[in-house]
């Protein structure tokens, strides 16, 4: 009895540390409102997905409940006995039929059972795959230790378009995602949306989807891939279509020339010093390929693909030491003086 | 006494280990003079040129060159800030090789440290103030695994791209010959 209560207690003590804990991860996510919930779908999709989800839930739970009851009739049906009563031997010796026909009903029902999941799944796939892709999106998505990069292919190659970290689609229309990987396996999840698909270097694998409703949803590396695969985040922000449509005329345009004089030195700062070896922003000298796309980083919502919140105070104590907040990025301390940090954040801030 | 002296040895090698693995995240003590005092070389620069000198090794010992993972950081970014844009992977094209015994501005980690914040003359850009120092010390220490320089067990295994030759920790050490450069390079040669 003393057991069993020192056990309740335990899991009780359990359960707060597991909640606060995803209060706590929560409260530090950079975009609070972003949802992130298998089992909330917002799109066909993640729709079929859940459906599948609930069918194995159902006949997982009621084949758990029949296991339970049958070990509890059999714990109530057994004969007790004490320590002086003979041990019963009479079923050595002599079939039993009677457990055999009950132990072979159990195997065929379980087949028939798992054969009917498998048929659920097959569906589920063929559901999947039945998306209509007239008149989609298309985003080729290239995963990066710990960031991701995109672009956008839709029209011919003057109308592309590259960005990071967030990816913007429109609301009711389908996006086909073609997803690649720079260096090592990363794996794409956007619980809301769709289900998981691999990103491997040297191949490309497609992604279909659809968000039938507006929203802010957060998408996440879902294969580990390094020091950072936890702060590896991606959100998919899906708008209205006219709204999708000016995202996608402000992005295609080069980054604005900074007007005041404090970004003009911002801009200077930012080609000259180390920023420059790594990043691109459109319509400037700076065109390295090896870190997220800065062209309109003023757009974004976060900053280090999900970690920070795009502010002036984050991203100069990002630009400054980023192994503090994410231990491990290829990406450099850079030793700025105050008035060429404030330059560059200046600058950087007008990007929109 | 003699197992106290193995216990030592063993203590010792371990400790080896320990800096082969070792994976600093941060900027360790640096050893490069603290002021910028040295001038620019190289008439090139990656971006927009930067005025003022560069700073210079102080002492002439690598902080990575017993470092597996500096070094393949050092790799990486070989290729990220295009090193291998004019000396290939090492074997050289529009740049001199550097797989190979001939150093035409030395081969110890301060002289390849000063070539490349300095430049060089002949087309080789100045970087200092371009890669951060510390990355400047992962390439040093790569370009030296290039002529089997580096321990063995440091010097990469394998690279991610294709490449047909041996890896860095597969190639016999070379005993390199300094090549003095050239007293007057008459103008308008090259």
């Amino acid at each position: 009895m003393l057991g069993l209560f020192i056990r309740v207690l335990l899991g009780i003590v359990l359960v707060i540390c597991i909640t606060s804990l995803a209060g706590y991860a929560m409260a530090a996510t950079p975009v609070p409102q972003a949802v992130h919930d298998a089992l909330d779908a917002m799109g066909p999709q993640s729709g079929h997905i859940v459906d599948l989800w609930r069918i194995f839930l159902v006949a997982c739970a009621v084949v758990f409940a029949a296991i339970l009851l049958a070990l509890l009739y059999v714990l109530l049906r057994t004969p007790r006995a004490d320590n002086d009563t003979p041990p019963d031997l009479s079923t050595v010796n002599r079939p039993e039929p009677a457990p055999q026909r009950n132990v072979t009903r159990a195997v065929v029902v379980s087949v028939l059972a798992l054969m009917a999941l498998i048929v659920a799944s097959v569906f589920t796939d063929r559901a999947l795959a039945r998306l209509s892709l007239a008149d989609a999106v298309n985003i080729e998505l290239t995963a990066h230790q710990w960031w991701w990069s995109a672009r956008y292919t839709n029209g011919g190659p003057p109308d592309f378009f590259v960005t990071a970290n967030e990816l913007h689609i429109p609301v009711g229309k389908p996006v086909v995602i073609d997803l690649k990987a720079e260096d090592v396996i990363h794996s794409l999840w956007v619980p809301n949306l769709a289900g998981k698909k691999d990103l491997i270097p040297g191949r490309s694998a497609l992604l279909q989807l659809r968000a039938d409703k507006p929203g802010i949803y957060r998408g996440q590396c879902a294969e580990f891939c390094g020091f950072q695969h936890a702060l590896m985040g991606l959100l998919v922000i899906a708008d209205p279509p006219e709204q999708f449509q000016a995202w996608v005329q402000a992005q295609r345009a080069p980054a604005p020339e900074p007007q005041d004089a404090k970004a003009i030195r911002g801009k200077a700062v930012f080609q000259s010093v180390s920023c420059a070896m790594c990043h691109s922003i459109q319509g400037t000298l700076a065109n390295a390929q090896h870190g997220p796309d800065l062209t309109h980083v003023a757009s974004r919502q976060t900053l280090a693909a999900g970690t920070l919140r795009n502010t002036p105070q984050e991203l100069a104590a990002w630009i400054l030491n980023p192994q503090l907040q994410k231990p491990g990025t290829n990406m450099p301390a850079t030793p700025l003086s105050q008035d060429d940090t404030d330059a560059l954040v200046a600058y950087l801030g007008g990007l929109k | 006494m003699k197992a106290l002296l193995l216990a030592a040895l063993a203590a010792l090698m371990l400790l080896g280990g320990c800096e082969r693995e070792a994976r600093r995240l941060s900027t360790p003590a640096k050893n490069q003079s603290a002021t910028e005092e040295a001038n620019r070389v190289g008439s090139l620069q990656p971006g927009v040129s930067l005025t003022g000198k560069v700073r210079q090794a102080l002492r002439n010992d690598s902080p990575y060159e017993e470092n597996a993972f500096a070094v393949a950081q050092g790799k990486r970014l070989f290729r990220w800030y295009n090193c291998n844009g004019c000396h290939s992977n090492g074997g050289g094209g529009i740049g001199p090789a550097l797989m190979d015994s001939e150093w035409k501005y030395g081969s110890d980690p301060a002289s390849i440290f000063n070539t490349i914040m300095q430049g060089r003359p002949e087309g080789m850009p100045s970087f200092g103030g371009h890669i951060p120092e510390d990355q400047v010390w992962q390439i040093v220490a790569y370009v030296r695994s290039m002529s089997g320089q580096l321990r063995k067990d440091v010097a990469p295994s394998r690279g991610d791209t294709l490449y047909p030759g041996n890896p860095e920790n597969a190639r016999p050490k070379l005993s390199p010959q300094p090549q003095q450069p050239p007293a007057s390079t008459p103008q308008g040669a090259r």
